[in-house]
């Protein structure tokens, strides 16, 4: 049978490992020193899709709205056993919140075929949960969120259990859908050594052209007359190779995407940020209370003279 | 959008269940109560569900000047399509300034579908609402009166204050219990304002085959003492210190969400920023480091116990007694001394 996946991934700072190193002197946290990982719910939405091949066949494609260094987690899903990966990289991208970013991706979900598209429930970063949902209404489809566990499949529908906080609800819907899945959905697998082994220089263009740039350096320096002409000429010659070898991640722009501009970045945000307020750790006051028998005596003493224990 | 509209009110959406309003809308109304008074214009309520009509006293009773009721059978389960068809309907007819929803599983789903359906902003899981000014630095344009968004993001580590300047309803969800609850007032009276909705089995695309709900094995909103172990408890096995100490004190035992991803002790029991918001008398951390989503649940508590042998947890910057120590020694030495006093419970 087969079932043609979409997995929307997201490369993201690493917010829950905030240590001292990444902290400036007045308490504040250096974003741009922190490391960049998969976004962890997109690797069990990843999961899901690939339980879905393992049981069903079929074909998984795995997308990205990201700076250039996103090819790592294209990379990443190859090695976990997707059958394609796409980074949609364009400066004018910037500044995109939720619905520019669902409008970018329905964009390019559209070039793709789909039967299930599958989001993490939300990113470490913007913790919004909105993207998902906001996608399958561009898109005109279903939406099921906090996916628990997939019950049936057919051509006609799927069936899912969904968590509804207090308890949960067995769904069914027609095909296409999306769905959102969380971190408690399931283990995501690890990266496999063959495909890992296979995969390793899969890159996209401008990780091709960086590539290329650094040999010419390493050859005659700054300045070394190779012109712009031939440097192009080099890296379509590279990404020509990669291709042959079914190594080329596909990179898209917002024009190759069809996607209306205004609708983009900045522009195309209705949200903006006002004001940025970093949490700067300050004393209060209060008082230490010794870890002795005396110590902890006194104060429950104290929170029974103020009456806050009976 | 419906662009900026001065005129326009502030609305909740009323979500019920069963034909029971949950909290968070109510919690909401008495918030936006406040910011329909300060921007001078009607609060009201949307209310969608079939035969619920008697939920309008309630609203009425909890601030909303208005309730916009649209009642059909196809409107008797909640489903993101047929709910988004039904909002994006009065939000285009009425053309609300503001739009708030509970962050609940069902105001996650829906609002979203609702914002990308009109284009216009939407910010998630807001621990605050003001109105205030702002100039746009490009054009030096002045916007009076915008909803201030107030929201922890980047893991916790900033408070973000997001607005929406022109791409209206400015829309927002918040969780059950950041806003108190308000109190009624009986003798209010509102206006019931009834909407029609053509709606067909082609809106309601989900069929929901089966649904179970457990209650909560914890009220902890309701709590006035609160005992919550986090990972530096250590293991399911050491929580029951928490348990105990709870016990003596007629505690609610609760937790981080570093103990309950942990497996320490259930979700039900979790505060914080993803869990519950509670604001019990006494609140007792133990082995809590304090990120900023846990604080975000608990500083509202009128005295704050932290037990951390981490002198430079955050945990201390908003704990009334810090005791800086091995919580497996000082929760013993806390339970000795709640039964050598008499405590009963």
């Amino acid at each position: 049978m087969g079932y043609n996946c979409v997995v929307l991934i997201k490369q993201v700072p690493d917010t829950k490992r905030i240590t001292g190193e990444v902290m400036n002197d007045d308490g504040t946290v250096r974003r741009s020193a922190l490391a960049a990982i998969f976004n962890p719910e997109d690797l069990n939405s990843l999961e899901l899709a690939l339980q879905i091949k393992d049981q069903f066949g079929g074909h998984i494609t795995v997308i990205t709205m990201g700076l250039p260094a996103a090819g790592v987690i294209l990379r990443d899903s190859l090695f976990r056993g997707v059958d394609d990966a796409i980074l949609i990289t364009d400066a004018r991208c910037a500044g995109s919140d939720t619905l520019a970013t669902s409008y970018i991706l329905s964009c390019a979900v559209r070039k793709t075929a789909y039967d299930i598209v599958l989001c993490g429930r939300q990113a470490i970063d913007g913790d919004t949960a909105q993207v998902g949902p906001q996608l399958a209404e561009k898109l005109g489809i279903p939406q099921i969120t906090y996916v628990e566990q997939l019950t049936e499949l057919n051509a006609k529908t799927i069936t899912v259990r969904r968590n509804i906080g207090n308890g949960w609800q067995q769904v069914r819907t027609k095909l296409p859908v999306l769905l959102t899945v969380t971190s408690e959905t399931n283990e995501s697998r690890f990266a496999a050594a063959r495909k890992m082994m296979k995969y390793k220089n899969a890159m996209t263009p401008i990780e091709a052209e960086r590539v290329v740039r650094g040999q010419m350096s390493g050859v005659g320096g700054q300045g070394s007359g190779v012109s712009e002409t031939q440097i192009k000429k080099l890296v379509d010659k590279k990404c020509n190779e990669l291709e042959e070898r079914g190594l080329l991640i596909k990179q898209w722009d917002l024009d190759s995407i069809g996607a209306d501009l205004s609708w983009c970045g900045l522009s195309g945000s209705p949200t903006k940020v006002h004001r940025i307020q970093s949490v700067v750790l300050t004393d209060k006051e209060s008082k230490t209370i010794e870890p002795t028998t005396n110590g902890v005596s006194d104060m429950i003493h104290e929170l029974m003279e103020d009456k806050i224990i009976a | 959008m419906i662009g900026v509209n001065r005129k326009g009110e502030v609305w909740v959406f009323a979500e019920q269940h069963n034909r029971q309003l949950e909290d968070t809308p109510i919690e909401l109304l008495g918030k936006a109560r406040g910011l329909a008074d300060t921007l001078g214009v009607k609060l009201a309520a949307a209310l969608l569900g079939d035969n619920v009509k008697e939920l309008t006293n309630k609203l009425i009773h909890y601030g909303a000047d208005k309730v916009y009721l649209v009642e059909h059978p196809l409107l008797q389960f909640y489903q993101a399509t047929s709910f988004a068809k039904v909002m994006t309907g009065l939000i285009g007819k009425y053309k609300p300034q503001i739009v708030l929803y509970g962050a609940t599983v069902t105001g996650r789903d829906l609002a979203p579908r609702i914002a990308s359906a009109i284009k216009a902003g939407l910010t998630a899981d807001c621990t605050d609402l003001q109105i205030g000014d702002h100039t746009t630095a490009a054009d030096k344009k002045l916007h009076k009166n915008l909803l201030f968004q107030i929201r922890p993001a980047f893991g916790g580590n900033i408070i973000a204050t997001i607005i929406n300047p022109e791409r209206w309803p400015q829309m927002a969800t918040v969780r059950e219990g950041v806003m108190p609850m308000p109190e009624p007032d009986v003798k209010r009276r509102g206006e019931v304002i009834i909407e029609k909705t053509e709606l067909t089995q082609q809106d309601l695309p989900l069929e929901i085959l089966q649904e179970h709900k457990q209650p909560k094995k914890v009220n902890l909103k309701a709590a006035r003492i609160i005992i919550a172990g986090g990972a530096g408890v250590g293991s399911k096995e050491n929580f029951k210190l928490i348990w105990d100490l709870a016990n003596c004190l007629g505690a609610a035992p609760a937790a981080s969400r570093a103990a309950v991803d942990l497996g320490f002790i259930d979700r039900d029991h979790q505060v914080g920023q993803t869990g519950t918001t509670v604001r019990p008398s006494l609140y007792i951390a133990v082995g809590i480091s304090g990120a900023i989503q846990h604080q975000a649940g608990m500083t509202q508590s009128k005295k704050i116990i932290a037990i951390n042998n981490d002198p430079n947890a955050p945990i201390f910057n908003v704990a009334h007694y810090k005791i800086i120590g091995d919580l497996n020694k000082v929760v013993p030495m806390m339970i000795k001394a709640i039964k050598e006093k008499g405590i009963k419970t």
